[in-house]
C-alpha cells in the first residue's frame, strides 16, 4: 500500500507505512550503498554508509523513516566521496586482503567499494592483531575481516534464539565475541545451517571444507556490480 | 581470582536478580575481586537470565570494569589536558619506574598496575589519578612518593591517610545558583501551590535551557514527557560531568545536594514521575555516601517517599547509579541505556527519552545544574531568574576554571559576560588560548576573547580551560584526539575509525614526523565526522583539531620536519622492542635528522 512519495535525486519514490528512506528505494529498485543494513532484519544505522541528505541534512537513510516530500539527495560526488571514505575506514580498521580471501566476489565490503570507486585505502592501515578462531568442527571464524555489522549478532538472538555473538570493547578496540567461557566458537551452539552464518556480509564467518567452491571470476559481484542488483532485483535490496 | 558462588549469590539478592541492575552489579563484583572472572560473567549470566555474551559485552565496555586482572592497585592517571600540563606524565613514569612496570601492564607480583584515565574531574586541583577508584589531587613527585610506599606496603586503602583524598571545592564568585539558600522543601511546596502544569508554565517563563550543553528549553522537555500517556515517568538527573575541564557538578552534588535533588522533585511533581536516578560518574565515588546521606535524610523529612507534602498523588524516591568510566554516557539517550545495565550506546532518535526513555517509558533527563536552577526557579518564580542574563541565555552559568590561571576554581557569571572578563577574574596572563566548553566545545584566540558566553555567541557547558602562551596548542589538540578515541563507543563507523586515525595523524604531527598530507588528511577527516557520525560525540570530535588548524596553524607547522618527503615511518619506534629485547641501541640504527 502506498502512503505516498518523497523526491530521491530528482525521482519520486513511493514509500509504504512504517517503510525507511532505504527500505522503500530499494523497494523502487533505486541501490543506495549499505553494509549493515539487511531486509530481514530491524535498521540499526551504524555503518553509516547508506548517508544521505534529507532536506540538506545528513541522515542515516536505513533508519530515518520516509516522509511526504522529502528532499533526499543520495548519489552525489559529495556523499560518495563521504561513502567511500567509510569504507576505506573499513578496509584500514581491519585486515582485509582481497586477493586471498575465501570469500572474494561474493563479499558486500569489496563491492560497495569497487561501486564507490575505491582504488586504494586512503590511510595508513591500522593492522590490528586479531587471531583466527578454528575450534568449530564446521565454521572457520576470521575476525581480520569482521566490519562490526552486527548482521550475525541480531541473526542469531533474533532467528537462531542462540545469542551466539555479541560485542565487546569499546571504539576502536570494539570487537565481535562467542557466547562460551572458553571464548571459543566450538563450545558455542552455533550450527553450519544457521542464519548467522549465512548472513555474514564478509568472510569472517565461513564454512569449513567449502573452500573456493566456485571458481573467483564466476561469483555474484564478479558478474555484476552491487549496484546492478538492486537495480535488477526490487523488493529484495542485497546482498 | 573468582568470586565465591556465596559472595555472588549475595550481591545479586541485594539488586533482585535484576538483568537491568547489571552495571551496578558489575561494578561491585570488580570491586570485591579486583577483576570480573570469566567464571564470574558466566555465574551472572546464569543468575540473571541473560546471554553471557551479553554480560561480557557489558563488562568489556566500561574503562573502571576489567576482564583480565589488574593489579591489587590499580593506578590511573587522569589524563586530561590540564593534568598533562602540570607534569602528570613525568609522575606516572616515575611511578612506573618505581614498581619497574610499563603503562598498562601488571606488575610480576601483581600488585600494581598503572594507567591512564579520561579527566577526572579536579582539574581545579589537579593533577590527578584514581586509585581502585579513589581519586586523589594536587599530585607532585612528594605524594607519589608517599602513594608508591603506602602500595609497597601493601597498605589497604581505608588506612592511607585521609588527607590525600581531600577534594576542597573553591567558589570564588556566587551568583542566583552558588549563593542560594534554600530550605529543603520550599521549591516542591511552591511547586505544589502552582499545581503541575503551573510549575512547567513558571519553568517556561524563565527560559531555563539545559546547561549540560546542548540548550534545549527544558519546558519543553518537562512538557512533552507530561502529555505523553502512560502509568509511570521517570527523572533522571545527569551527574556524569565527563567532559574534561568540567567540575561544577562535582561541587554542586557536595554544597548543594539538596537543591538539586529538591529540583528533581519539583520536575517528578510538574510531570508525573515517580522514580528518579541520579546517574554519578564512576569517578565521583567519593560523593557517593555523602549523596545517599542526603536522599535519607529527605526520605525522614518526608521529603522523598509516599504522599509528599500530604499530596494524595505525590510519590517520588530516589535512587544513585553509578557509571564505570564510559564519557558517552553523558549522552542522554545512551545514559539511558547504562541505567538499563547495557553498552551505553546512544540510541536512534527519534523517539527521544521524553517519550521513549527509561525502560521505554516517558522520562526527563536533566543535567546537575538545571535541576538545581529549576529548584531555584520553581521558589523564586520566573523574574527572580531573567533578571540576569540576556534576552536568548536567561540566568547565569556556572563555570569550571583550570589551565594556566592564578584562580582555579568555580564562577558563576550571568549569561553576556565575556571571555576576557572572566580571564581577568581567574588571573589570567599572556593568554593564548581558551578552550571554552572542553573538547567539544570551541577553541578561542585572543581575537576571540571579546566574545559572550551566551548560546547566541560562546555557548558552554561549564569547562574553561586557560592555555597560555608558552603552551603548544598541537600539544592540546593531540590530547583532545586522544580523548575522543579512548571515550568513542565504537558504534558508528565515522567516529570509531575517524577519532582513531585523528589522533594517530596528531601522534605523527607532535613527534615530528608529520606531514603536509597529515594537516590535509586531519582537515578532512574531522569534517567527516561532523556530518557522519551517530551522536553528539562524534560530531563535536573534530572541533579541537579544526579550531586549532584554523587558530593555531602555525603550532602545527613548527612541528612539521619536511614539506617534501613522508617521514611518517618512525624508525625508532619500529626498532623499540627489539632495542629492549637485546638491550642493544646502536648509535647508528638511526635515520640522521634532516635539517627543518
Amino acid at each position: 500500500m502506498t502512503h505516498g512519495t518523497f523526491e530521491l535525486d530528482g525521482r519520486e519514490v513511493p514509500f509504504s507505512p512504517g517503510q525507511t528512506i532505504l527500505q522503500a528505494a530499494l523497494a523502487a529498485s533505486v541501490y543506495i550503498p549499505h553494509l549493515c543494513y539487511h531486509p530481514e532484519f530491524k535498521p540499526h544505522g551504524s555503518c553509516k554508509v547508506c548517508t544521505v541528505k534529507v532536506n540538506g541534512r545528513p541522515m542515516s537513510s536505513c533508519t530515518t523513516p520516509a516522509q511526504e516530500g522529502q528532499q533526499v539527495e543520495s548519489n552525489t560526488p559529495e556523499i560518495n566521496e563521504a561513502r567511500r571514505t567509510l569504507v576505506q575506514f573499513l578496509f584500514v580498521e581491519g585486515n582485509h586482503f582481497c586477493p586471498s580471501c575465501e570469500q572474494s566476489g561474493r563479499c558486500t565490503l569489496q563491492a560497495t567499494g569497487y561501486a564507490l570507486g575505491m582504488t586504494n585505502p586512503q590511510f595508513n592501515p591500522l593492522f590490528p592483531n586479531r587471531p583466527v578462531d578454528a575450534s568449530h568442527p564446521d565454521i572457520l571464524l576470521d575476525f581480520n575481516r569482521c566490519i562490526l555489522c552486527e548482521l550475525c549478532v541480531r541473526a542469531s538472538g533474533e532467528v537462531d534464539g542462540k545469542s551466539v555473538f555479541a560485542l565487546s570493547g569499546r571504539g576502536i578496540t570494539k570487537h565481535l565475541i562467542v557466547n562460551a567461557e572458553s571464548g571459543k566458537l566450538g563450545d558455542t551452539e552455533l550450527s553450519v545451517g544457521d542464519k548467522a552464518v549465512e548472513v555474514c556480509p564478509v568472510g569472517v564467518i565461513l564454512r569449513k571444507r567449502k573452500g573456493f567452491d566456485e571458481p573467483i571470476g564466476r561469483r555474484r559481484y564478479d558478474i555484476a556490480a552491487i549496484d546492478e542488483f538492486a537495480a535488477a532485483a526490487p523488493k529484495g535490496g542485497t546482498p | 581470582m573468582t568470586l565465591s558462588t556465596s559472595a555472588l549469590g549475595g550481591l545479586l539478592q541485594r539488586h533482585q536478580n535484576d538483568p537491568s541492575r547489571l552495571v551496578q552489579i558489575l561494578r561491585e563484583v570488580q570491586d570485591a575481586n579486583g577483576v570480573i572472572s570469566p567464571r564470574d560473567v558466566t555465574e551472572l549470566a546464569q543468575a540473571l537470565g541473560l546471554p553471557r555474551a551479553r554480560v561480557e559485552g557489558v563488562a568489556g565496555f566500561y574503562s573502571f570494569l576489567s576482564t583480565v586482572p589488574r593489579g591489587q592497585y590499580r593506578v590511573l592517571f587522569s589524563d586530561n589536558i590540564t593534568d598533562q600540563l602540570q607534569g602528570s606524565h613525568a609522575l606516572r613514569d616515575s611511578l612506573c619506574h618505581a614498581f619497574e612496570v610499563h603503562l598498562d601492564e601488571l606488575s610480576r607480583d601483581g600488585l600494581v598496575s598503572i594507567g591512564a584515565t579520561s579527566c577526572t574531574g579536579l582539574g581545579d586541583q589537579g593533577p590527578a589519578l584514581l586509585v581502585n577508584g579513589r581519586a586523589i589531587g594536587r599530585l607532585d613527585p612528594g605524594r607519589i612518593g608517599v602513594i608508591a610506599a603506602l602500595i609497597r606496603g601493601r597498605t589497604p586503602l581505608d588506612r592511607w591517610p585521609k588527607e590525600l583524598f581531600a577534594v576542597t571545592d573553591t567558589i570564588h564568585r556566587a551568583d542566583l545558583l552558588l549563593a542560594s539558600r534554600l530550605e529543603p522543601g520550599e521549591a516542591i511546596d511552591a511547586a505544589i501551590v502552582r499545581g503541575a502544569q503551573g510549575t512547567i508554565e513558571e519553568v517556561k517563563q524563565s527560559r531555563l535551557r539545559g546547561r549540560g550543553g546542548a540548550g534545549f528549553s527544558t519546558a519543553t522537555k518537562w512538557e512533552a514527557c507530561r502529555v505523553t500517556p502512560g502509568p509511570e515517568r521517570f527523572v533522571v538527573c545527569n551527574a556524569d560531568e565527563g567532559e574534561p575541564g568540567t567540575f561544577k557538578d562535582r561541587v554542586l552534588l557536595r554544597q548543594f545536594a539538596d537543591l538539586v535533588v529538591e529540583g528533581m522533585t519539583v520536575c517528578a511533581w510538574a510531570v508525573g514521575a515517580q522514580k528518579g536516578f541520579i546517574y554519578l560518574r564512576g569517578e565521583y565515588l567519593f560523593l557517593l555516601d555523602h549523596l545517599e546521606a542526603v536522599l535519607q535524610r529527605r526520605r525522614e523529612a518526608g521529603l522523598l517517599g509516599h504522599h509528599l507534602r500530604d499530596q494524595e498523588t505525590f510519590d517520588f524516591d530516589v535512587e544513585v547509579h553509578l557509571g564505570a568510566g564510559a564519557y558517552v554516557c553523558g549522552e542522554e539517550s545512551a545514559l539511558i541505556e547504562s541505567l538499563e545495565g547495557k553498552r551505553g550506546i546512544p540510541r536512534n532518535r527519534p523517539p527521544y527519552p521524553v517519550t521513549h526513555g527509561y525502560k521505554q517509558k516517558p522520562t526527563v533527563v536533566n543535567n546537575v545544574e538545571t535541576l538545581a536552577a529549576a529548584a531555584l526557579i520553581a521558589r523564586h518564580g520566573a523574574a527572580w531568574f531573567t533578571a540576569k542574563g540576556t534576552a536568548t541565555s536567561a540566568g547565569t552559568k556556572i563555570h569550571s576554571v583550570s589551565g594556566d590561571v592564578a584562580r582555579p576554581g568555580l564562577y558563576e557569571l550571568p549569561w553576556g559576560t565575556t571571555i576576557a572578563e572572566l580571564l581577568e577574574l581567574a588571573g589570567a596572563k599572556n593568554t593564548q588560548a581558551v578552550q571554552v566548553g572542553g573538547p567539544s566545545g570551541v577553541c578561542l584566540a585572543s581575537d576571540g576573547f571579546k566574545r559572550r558566553f551566551g548560546f547566541e555567541d560562546v555557548p558552554t557547558a561549564g569547562a574553561f580551560m586557560v592555555f597560555d602562551s608558552s603552551r603548544a596548542m598541537v600539544e592540546v589538540a593531540e590530547n583532545f584526539a586522544r580523548f575522543f578515541a579512548h571515550e568513542s563507543c565504537g558504534f558508528c563507523t565515522p567516529c570509531r575509525v575517524g577519532t582513531t586515525l585523528m589522533h594517530r595523524a596528531l601522534q605523527r604531527i607532535v613527534a615530528g614526523h608529520g606531514t603536509k598530507r597529515d594537516l590535509k588528511e586531519l582537515k578532512y577527516v574531522a569534517q567527516l565526522l561532523k556530518v557522519a557520525s551517530h551522536c553528539g560525540l562524534g560530531t563535536t570530535a573534530g572541533n579541537p583539531v579544526l579550531d586549532t588548524l584554523e587558530r593555531f596553524r602555525p603550532s602545527y607547522q613548527r612541528r612539521i620536519r619536511s614539506f617534501d618527503v613522508l617521514p611518517s615511518f618512525d624508525l625508532d619506534q619500529a626498532l623499540a622492542p627489539a632495542r629492549e629485547i637485546t638491550g642493544r641501541d646502536d648509535p647508528e640504527a638511526h635515520f640522521e635528522e634532516d635539517a627543518p
